[in-house]
């Protein structure tokens, strides 16, 4: 049986005192959301706070909500309200499609948006939706918040710039007119990480491609991110030809590794088949129109 | 440190240590052993219980994270020593071999039927979907979901309006 090392617990009853209490602990305090990738890595002793600080009872960070011209969603809004939010479906069709795939009902039950992101995993799905939304996140630290594009939040595999005493509040998603998005991803069974997986956000406007967004997971990708496939869709009409081109540069600038999921050339071709379907009903839901 | 929660309708306080999983403090605080523990990778759901009416799995939970809440366990889906229709169903249609997944099944289960009370196949295998059988195949849980679901009394008397 394993057992997570040691540690002292404490209640965060609001952002302010979540931040106070991961000031006076220090380094090895760290905050706590729905535990569903911290407690497994406490478990196996790959993570060993020594103050853990509950921030679940934040319901300050759990709304979704349109403010001015952005979605707004909390930090410690659910996999599961996310995925079955009738607003966040509204204006983005993605967040339904790539929660339903996000591990499994019961962990989807705890598991958060702020968690997700701050854990920084490599086959992080949120991580390839927001990127692909070219969304903002808004940290809270001492004296205030700071924003940051969700493409300088991640610095490598399992490490963002967020500082031990800060915390991540919410994460803005720009509202967009004539724009589709959709996400596509291949696992191994249900409920299982990516092998890898591709969201797209396409905005078209005057017939020409005005704005692409392209996430992947899984893959190595720089912050998550295709950008030479975004920009090589940019200013041209949506087209079979444009899709296919934007697939391929997405499969060339990433640098997946063989594992247990499968190997290089396999991935590779998955980022290519993923982005081109992604594209093309993300192209289809911004022009219905369009087929 | 002190934890406080409802379980089964019942209220119990106990002193613990922070690192304890509800889970454990189910079994071995409270000798609940209906909630059973198989994985270190919170992949199985065989320790699914309900947390203030929404299932989890009780391994990834902190005792302390739970303090404040009601849980529900396996042990509190009769009432009256009367067996829920979940349950019923499980012994109607062969739902189990070993049943070492059986407590987390019918605690999804009944999750799914008091929200959906009439699903389909595909319903009830996302519901489950987060856990595991090494025995069945899935085949007679999913029947098993179904036959309750056709003698739902519980869920028929809370549906009635609507139905
Ligand atoms: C069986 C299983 C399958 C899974 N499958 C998938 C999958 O297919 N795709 C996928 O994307 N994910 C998957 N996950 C991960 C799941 O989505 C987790 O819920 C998520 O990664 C972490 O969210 P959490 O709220 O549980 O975070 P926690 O585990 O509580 O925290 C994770 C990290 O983030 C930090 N943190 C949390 N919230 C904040 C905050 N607001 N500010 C600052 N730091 C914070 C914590 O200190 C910790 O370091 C799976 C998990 C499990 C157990
Ligand atoms: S014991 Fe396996 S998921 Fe909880
Ligand atoms: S009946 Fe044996 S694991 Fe399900």
């Amino acid at each position: 049986m394993q057992v997570p090392a040691p540690f002292d617990y404490r209640r965060a009853t609001s952002v302010g005192d979540a931040i106070a209490l991961l000031q006076d602990y220090g380094p090895d305090s760290r905050v706590i959301a729905g535990g569903h990738s911290l407690l497994p890595m406490m478990r196996l002793r790959l993570a060993r706070p020594e103050v853990l600080i509950d921030i679940n009872h934040l319901t300050e960070l759990d709304y979704i909500r349109v403010d001015g011209s952005f979605l707004k969603i909390g930090a410690m809004v659910r996999h599961v309200t996310l995925q079955t939010s009738h607003l966040a479906a509204e204006y983005y069709p993605i967040f339904a499609e790539a929660e339903a795939q996000i591990a499994d009902p019961l962990v989807r039950n705890r598991g958060t948006v702020g968690g997700s992101l701050c854990q920084a995993d490599p086959a992080e799905d949120l991580s390839a939706v927001f990127s692909a939304l070219k969304a903002n996140v808004v940290i809270a630290h001492r004296s205030g918040t700071r924003k940051v594009p969700i493409s300088e939040f991640h610095t490598g595999p399992y490490t963002t710039i967020l500082e031990a005493d800060e915390i991540l509040t919410e994460v803005e998603v720009p509202l967009r007119s004539n724009t589709g998005s959709a996400y596509e991803k291949v696992e191994r069974r249900v409920g299982d990480w990516a092998i890898a997986a591709v969201g797209a956000m396409v905005r078209i406007e005057e017939g020409l491609v005005s704005e692409a967004g392209i996430g992947l997971t899984a893959v190595r990708a720089d912050h998550f991110r295709a950008k030479e496939a975004e920009d090589s869709l940019v200013g041209r009409p949506p087209s079979t030809e444009a899709i296919a081109e934007a697939a391929s540069l997405a499969a060339t600038h990433c640098d997946p590794f063989a594992d247990q999921r499968g190997p290089e050339d396999y991935k590779r071709h998955l980022v290519e088949e993923l982005t081109k379907r992604a594209l093309s009903r993300a192209m289809n839901r911004s022009l219905p129109e369009v087929h | 440190m002190q934890v406080n929660m409802l379980v089964n309708g019942v209220e119990v306080s106990d002193d613990i240590e922070p690192r304890l999983l509800l889970v454990h403090f189910l079994r071995e605080n409270l000798r609940l052993t209906g909630t059973h523990w198989g994985c270190d990778t919170s992949n199985c759901g065989t320790c699914t219980v309900w947390m203030d009416g929404t299932p989890v799995k009780s391994c990834t939970v902190l005792a302390a994270m739970a303090s404040g809440s009601e849980i529900m366990t396996v042990e509190g889906l009769a009432t009256d020593g009367e067996l829920d229709p979940v349950q019923q169903g499980f012994i109607e249609m062969h739902g189990l071999q070993c049943g070492f997944c059986t407590p987390g099944m019918m605690l999804s289960a009944r999750w799914l039927l008091d929200h959906n009370p009439d699903p389909n196949e595909e319903q009830i295998r996302e519901a489950i979907s987060g856990q595991i059988c090494r025995c069945t195949g899935y085949e007679n849980i999913v029947r098993a979901v179904k036959w309750a679901a056709a003698h739902s009394q519980k869920s028929d008397t809370r549906e009635e309006v609507g139905a």
